[in-house]
């Protein structure tokens, strides 16, 4: 059986800014698929993405209601790659940088992530087969 | 595991933060005992300059007492052993090329950036 391979994600832009988070979710769930174990070190605004109190809108521009426009929600992707990590074997570690929550009073997050410090995403990477940063530009 | 810390984006909230965050995350993740080179390049290449002053901003009766002072943060990487380097021709074409440098900083021309990054285990681009 070939080793489990671990990567090692550092996120950094803020949720519904960019194009650039969904990029790492892409990868994260290729890497979900194929039964990798997953680490995400969420930093500065990274960490609003699995922020519990996100909420879904209808658009009136789109001419759809709440329901019918099921609006994404970062926090639904850190669990959904959740899930999908533990059906294949592997496993999703979400770490939010601790300061950066406090500076955005961003502390209510979804089960499963949780508060640390760069101490763990270096560790993370030691662990790690490769890390990639995604760093705002 | 020794890692190649490529700062390129500059001045990104340094004034909320005090500091440049990937500065400031080299320094605490030095502190964690990791082993750590920089590599300042494109308009981060500014932080190298020796004397920069970001004080004095004022919103209505709140002023910043502790603005941000990275050529401090620069210099005190360097004095807990962090290597730090600067694209010479970045910081050139920015009119930075006879400019007074944090003492210690190292200069490196882009032909020299492939021995550089052989020189780590990994590479991590801000």
């Amino acid at each position: 059986m070939a080793e489990q391979k671990t990567l090692t994600f550092a996120l950094m832009d803020a949720p519904f800014e960019q194009s650039r988070t969904t990029t790492a979710f892409r990868l994260m769930h290729i890497a979900a698929k194929r039964g990798y174990k997953i680490n995400v070190f969420a930093y500065e605004g990274a960490v609003g993405l699995p922020f519990n109190l996100q909420k879904p809108h209808a658009n009136a521009v789109h001419g759809r209601s709440l329901e019918q426009e099921n609006h994404p929600l970062p926090k639904d992707w850190v669990a959904a790659l959740m899930r999908e990590t533990e059906r294949n074997g592997g496993k999703l570690d979400w770490v939010n940088c601790g300061l950066c929550v406090e500076e955005r009073g961003a502390a209510d997050a979804i089960a499963g992530v949780r508060r640390g410090s760069p101490g763990d995403f270096l560790k993370f990477a030691q662990e790690s087969t490769n890390t990639l940063v995604i760093a705002t530009k | 595991m020794k890692v190649l810390q490529v700062i390129e984006s500059a001045y990104r909230a340094t004034i909320e933060e005090q500091d440049d965050t990937v500065v400031w995350i080299t320094h605490a993740m030095k502190g964690a005992g990791g082993d750590f080179t920089v590599l300042l390049r494109g308009n981060a290449t500014n932080y190298a300059v020796l004397g920069q002053d970001a004080s004095g901003i004022v919103f209505g009766d709140w002023k910043q007492s502790e603005p941000p002072r990275i050529d401090k943060d620069i210099s005190a990487l360097i004095g807990k052993g962090v290597d730090v380097y600067l694209v010479e021709e970045d910081a050139v074409e920015r009119g930075l090329g006879n400019t007074q440098l944090v003492d210690g900083v190292k200069r490196v021309r882009r032909a020299g950036l492939p021995k550089l990054v052989a020189q780590h285990d990994q590479v991590w681009h801000w």
